[in-house]
């Protein structure tokens, strides 16, 4: 294992003041946590977000602290749920007099974790309200079993409920249509490699030179299936097919797309997978109204992508196109 | 059960998950994130820390106490359950030096309770309470015939077994839930760090006879 680190142990903690030192214009740490939140605060009336998770997923979460998405984020250990304390921190920063919506990604750890803080929040008188993501089609959705994993997805709730934040939206109306988007929108990644997770220092499996890993997670976790590598519109169509039988999609669809890459894949590669993507919509009689090709939701140094779409009417395209202003997303600038 | 049973329990805790960090984290490799022993051994860490420089005076403190270091410092479901676990315990422990047998026996029916309603999980899922569900439901009954010391022993001999039965499980909570079928063949790493906490109470209580 090769990683630009002091020790594993140090590495959270370094890089959570590594990110104030980066976007200095955008982030400060609240004093003793792990907790990243805006330098320049909302107005007292409006609804404050907060989202967070293990580390190893950057530039999610604290990338997307800023105007127009979230208030505050909360880092764990790497791929560790952080402590309802630390997220306590985040609903206190975030909280600006009218609750606070936690956007969580359905993981064991994470769902727990959020929700003891929200029951600290609430003796505190902090209202607040919490929405689970679970957008990943490579799970099987039970309600006997954890259900399906927040992936990518998650960056478009973010946006939204943070636009609708930002215009002075009630809690209860933020929280309605960030579930309408959880509702909504849908995944599905692969690896080319695995990543190697710190503290472990050895890849969390291994693939033959010819072999994918379909349906992977953000954790290094294995997918579903072990598939043999094929040329980029081959792998475009398996994740598409799969997310658009969940959802079902059909001709005359509108649609937002996330492009994002697991870490280690060049921009090259995910550019080259977003004409794929354009031209499988085209295919299939569907509009791609908005595209983010880049990286949002990895999982450290995993080779790999994945695909979310979301069907879109004009007022979700009107959200996702909203000006915001944060490290890792930056749009509707003005300018001459 | 007293205040300094209690210590010398997470004191063992403490070793056992520092010595078993790395077999914890293979076992979580297969079938999550790698990072079971790392967590459990930092947040245990911080606990053996604690009771050695500030000892809690009653069994309740001390049980509170660690309750929440590990709440802040494990993360991940572990955390949470372990956490939210000891917590309810601790409201069933005395807030004196040591508590009888049965009070012992409510504390852990205490924790197993408060980690299913947090974590969902039934018996079979796969989970910490494989070894946590017969062991507390053994000790609940036999706990009115004879006395912890020599109850607790026999039943913390069986929790290496019982963490090693679920192998052929198929997960249904938490990460390695995922995986689906894949997850069977593989031994979960919360039932297995359950059991190194079982054989702590098993020793620590056979000593104090």
């Amino acid at each position: 294992m090769k990683k630009i680190m002091n020790s594993p142990d140090t590495l959270v903690a370094e890089a959570v003041e590594g990110l104030v030192i980066s976007f200095p214009q955008y982030l400060k740490q609240v004093p003793g946590t792990h907790v990243l939140t805006r330098v320049h605060p909302k107005p007292t009336g409006r609804v404050g977000i907060v989202s967070g998770g293990g580390s190893g997923h950057e530039p999610a979460h604290a990338g997307f602290v800023g105007y127009g998405m979230l208030d505050a984020a909360v880092a764990g250990e790497v791929f560790t749920s952080p402590t309802p304390d630390q997220i306590l921190e985040g609903v206190k920063a975030a909280n600006h007099g009218a609750g606070v919506l936690m956007v969580v990604k359905n993981y064991t750890g994470d769902v727990m974790n959020f929700d003891i803080a929200r029951e600290l929040a609430e003796a505190q008188g902090i209202s607040t309200a919490t929405v689970v993501v679970n957008d990943d089609v490579a799970v099987e959705n039970s309600s006997f079993t954890t259900g399906r994993r927040g992936i990518a997805g998650t960056i478009f709730v973010h946006k939204i409920a943070g636009a609708l934040a930002e215009q002075g939206a009630s809690l209860a109306e933020v929280e309605a249509a960030a579930n309408n988007v959880i509702a909504h929108v849908r995944s599905m990644g692969l690896a080319l490699e695995p990543c190697t997770v710190p503290e472990a220092g050895a890849p969390t499996f291994t693939l033959a030179d010819d072999e994918i890993e379909m349906g992977v997670g953000i954790h290094g976790e294995p997918g579903i299936e072990r598939q043999k590598m094929r040329p980029a519109h081959e792998l475009a169509a398996a994740l598409l097919d799969k997310i658009s039988g969940d959802l079902p999609l059909k001709s005359g669809d509108h649609l937002a797309c996330i492009v994002n890459g697991l870490g280690a894949t060049p921009l090259l590669e995910l550019a080259g997978l977003a004409r794929e993507v354009s031209m499988w919509t085209q295919s299939h009689g569907m509009t791609l109204d908005i595209v983010w090709t880049g990286e949002f939701m990895t999982s450290l140094d995993m080779a790999g992508a994945s695909l979310t779409l979301l069907p879109v009417d004009k007022s979700l395209t009107g959200l996702l196109q909203a000006p915001c202003d944060t490290p890792a997303l930056r749009q509707g600038v003005a300018h001459d | 059960m007293t205040n300094a049973d209690f210590r010398q329990l997470w004191l063992c805790f403490g070793q056992a998950a520092a010595q078993n960090k790395e077999e914890l984290n293979r076992l979580d490799a297969a079938i999550g994130d790698a990072d079971h022993g790392t967590n459990m051994d930092r947040g245990m860490q911080k606990v053996a820390e604690q009771l050695t420089s500030s000892p809690p005076p009653t069994l309740q403190a001390a049980c509170k106490m660690v309750a929440m270091t590990l709440l802040s410092t494990v993360g991940g479901a572990s955390g949470a359950l372990w956490g939210s676990g000891l917590l309810a315990a601790s409201k069933v422990f005395p807030d004196m030096d040591s508590c009888d047998d049965k009070t012992l026996a409510a504390a852990l029916q205490a924790f197993v309770s408060s980690i299913q309603q947090r974590g969902k999980a039934v018996a079979g899922d796969k989970t910490m309470l494989d070894v946590f569900l017969p062991a507390t439901a053994e000790l609940s009954q036999e706990v009115d015939h004879a006395p912890a010391a020599s109850v607790i022993p026999p039943i913390a001999a069986k929790a290496k077994l019982w963490a090693e039965g679920t192998a052929p499980l198929l997960a249904k909570r938490g990460r390695a839930a995922y995986l689906g079928p894949r997850s069977i063949g593989h031994i979960d790493p919360g039932a297995t760090s359950s059991a190194l906490w079982w054989d702590c109470l098993g020793q620590v209580m056979g000593a104090s006879k």
